[in-house]
């Protein structure tokens, strides 16, 4: 497969980047996308220029740390996958193929095609954890009983791999999704209950000052999460949240 | 409190809650318009009522004048806000991908509501409040018929309400099941109210239109 790929180069946090054309050849349908830039970063290096830097580690979907926005959609064309699960077969033989960084303000890029997605984890040290005493009297957690609902509900929420594609996905570069996913898997459990109207009080304030945008309800995010987050967590995070703002 | 009034979602809230009543003025607006196709009389003596009441006047009217001005401000506060939060866009953004025209251009559909409100107070509120408080004209129950048809017979004027209720039609597929979504009630009737937004939204403009164009056809 013959294919030209325009990537986003920016040599750091506060040069100006700009898009570069690279052709590249002999791509196979079985590799996956971020194989495709390892056989193009070869080259890069054999001809003595910069490798083109993007975030990867586990490259089996389960991470979250590739991102990626390509072709205009987070992780590419395909549904409920990362990147690095995304193979050269949903692409045509003379494609050309623009990659560019997840953008958001709350996002900064560092270089290339590596952004900080440290605002996710200010997020979830916010309050997205349960306070558990630990000092040799812990409660076994299944000697409490969970409404089977509720803790599929819980487990589906806590499989958000804080990708943030969601965040790239949204024309307002909300983080709605994120941050929805982390206080709904806390909410539905008894567990969860003891600091809930802290938790949602505190992570949408600093959501809020990471500088993310409002959410419009454009669904944008839930068909492009690769772990099909849905638009239901969304919801339940703002009850709690007007729920906890006339306690709190 | 300050800190809720600040927050993305309290914004969110209160952009639905201006919208939910605005649809109830829109049902309410459609029902009082509807009944000039088939009764003068009807639509007069209706008119004359929500045009000579006290209650409707001093305190209904002020209170949608603020929620339509609430609406449309926190709509711009909101957008500017929003087109902030990114400052480099993407070269290529494919939206169409995973979400609706309507969702992402609520800002432009509101745009066109805005303009034809203007037009539309231009023709029919400011008119009215000149008659009845500025020229302190006697009051006249049967006025209100042949004014409004009177204003229907400009094809250009009916073109731009027509254009204009297919525009609010669009604001209303994505705005109405939306404000739902935002006060946080996504459950088993979100079908139900998904399938009651696309009736709205299609039905009340269409019966607008409706009503413009029955007037004009009427009058050729």
């Amino acid at each position: 497969m013959k294919l030209t790929l325009k990537i986003w180069r920016q040599e750091n946090a506060k040069a100006k980047g700009k898009m570069v054309s690279y052709p590249i050849d002999g791509i196979e349908g079985d590799m996956s996308f971020l194989e495709m830039l390892d056989v193009l970063n070869e080259s890069l290096v054999a001809k003595g220029e910069d490798p083109v830097e993007f975030d990867h580690d586990c490259r089996e979907g389960i991470c979250g740390t590739c991102s990626l926005q390509i072709n205009g959609e987070p992780h590419g064309p395909d549904r409920l996958i990362t990147t690095c699960q995304l193979h050269m077969r949903k692409f045509n033989d003379g494609d050309t193929i623009v990659i560019e960084p997840f953008r958001a303000n709350a996002f900064p890029v560092v270089k290339d095609l590596i952004v900080d997605r440290g605002a996710f984890d200010r997020i979830q040290q916010a309050g997205g954890y349960v306070s558990v005493n630990t000092s040799g009297n812990t409660i076994d957690a299944n000697s409490i009983p969970v409404n089977k609902h509720d803790a599929d509900d819980s487990f589906n929420a806590a499989t958000c791999i804080g990708c943030g594609a969601c965040v790239a996905a949204c024309k307002n570069a909300s983080a709605m999704l994120f941050t929805s996913a982390k206080v709904s898997q806390y909410a539905l459990l008894p567990q969860g209950k003891v600091e809930a109207t802290d938790r949602v009080l505190n992570m949408v304030r600093q959501m809020d000052l990471e500088g993310f945008g409002n959410c419009t309800n454009t669904g944008a995010c839930e068909i492009e999460c690769p772990k099909g987050i849905s638009l239901e967590n969304i919801a339940r995070m703002n009850r709690e949240y007007l729920s906890a703002s006339t306690k709190g | 409190m300050g800190g809720f009034l600040k927050s993305s979602i309290a914004k969110k809230v209160a952009m639905a809650l201006s919208g939910l009543f605005l649809v109830l003025f829109l049902l309410q607006h459609f029902t009082i318009n509807f009944t000039s196709v088939f009764s003068e009389d009807v639509f007069n003596e209706i008119s004359h009522f929500m045009g000579t009441n006290f209650f409707v006047q001093a305190i209904l009217q002020p209170v949608l004048i603020f929620g339509v001005i609430f609406h449309f401000i926190m709509g711009f506060v909101l957008e500017a806000k929003n087109r902030g939060a990114r400052n480099v866009k993407y070269v290529k953004y494919n939206g169409g991908a995973n979400s609706s025209w309507m969702s992402r251009n609520m800002i432009y559909s509101g745009l066109v509501i805005l303009a034809f409100l203007a037009l539309h107070f231009y023709d029919f509120w400011i008119p009215e409040i000149v008659h009845k408080y500025v020229e302190s004209h006697p009051e006249d129950a049967s006025r209100y018929y042949s004014e409004m048809v009177a204003k229907f017979q400009d094809p250009i004027r009916v073109g731009a309400y027509c254009l204009s209720f297919v525009f609010l039609s669009l604001h209303l597929l994505h705005g109405f099941s939306s404000s739902f979504q935002s006060m946080g009630w996504n459950n088993k009737y979100a079908k139900g109210v998904r399938g009651l937004t696309v009736a709205f939204a299609i039905i009340i403009p269409l019966g607008f239109i409706f009503i413009a164009l029955f007037h004009y056809i009427n009058n050729l």
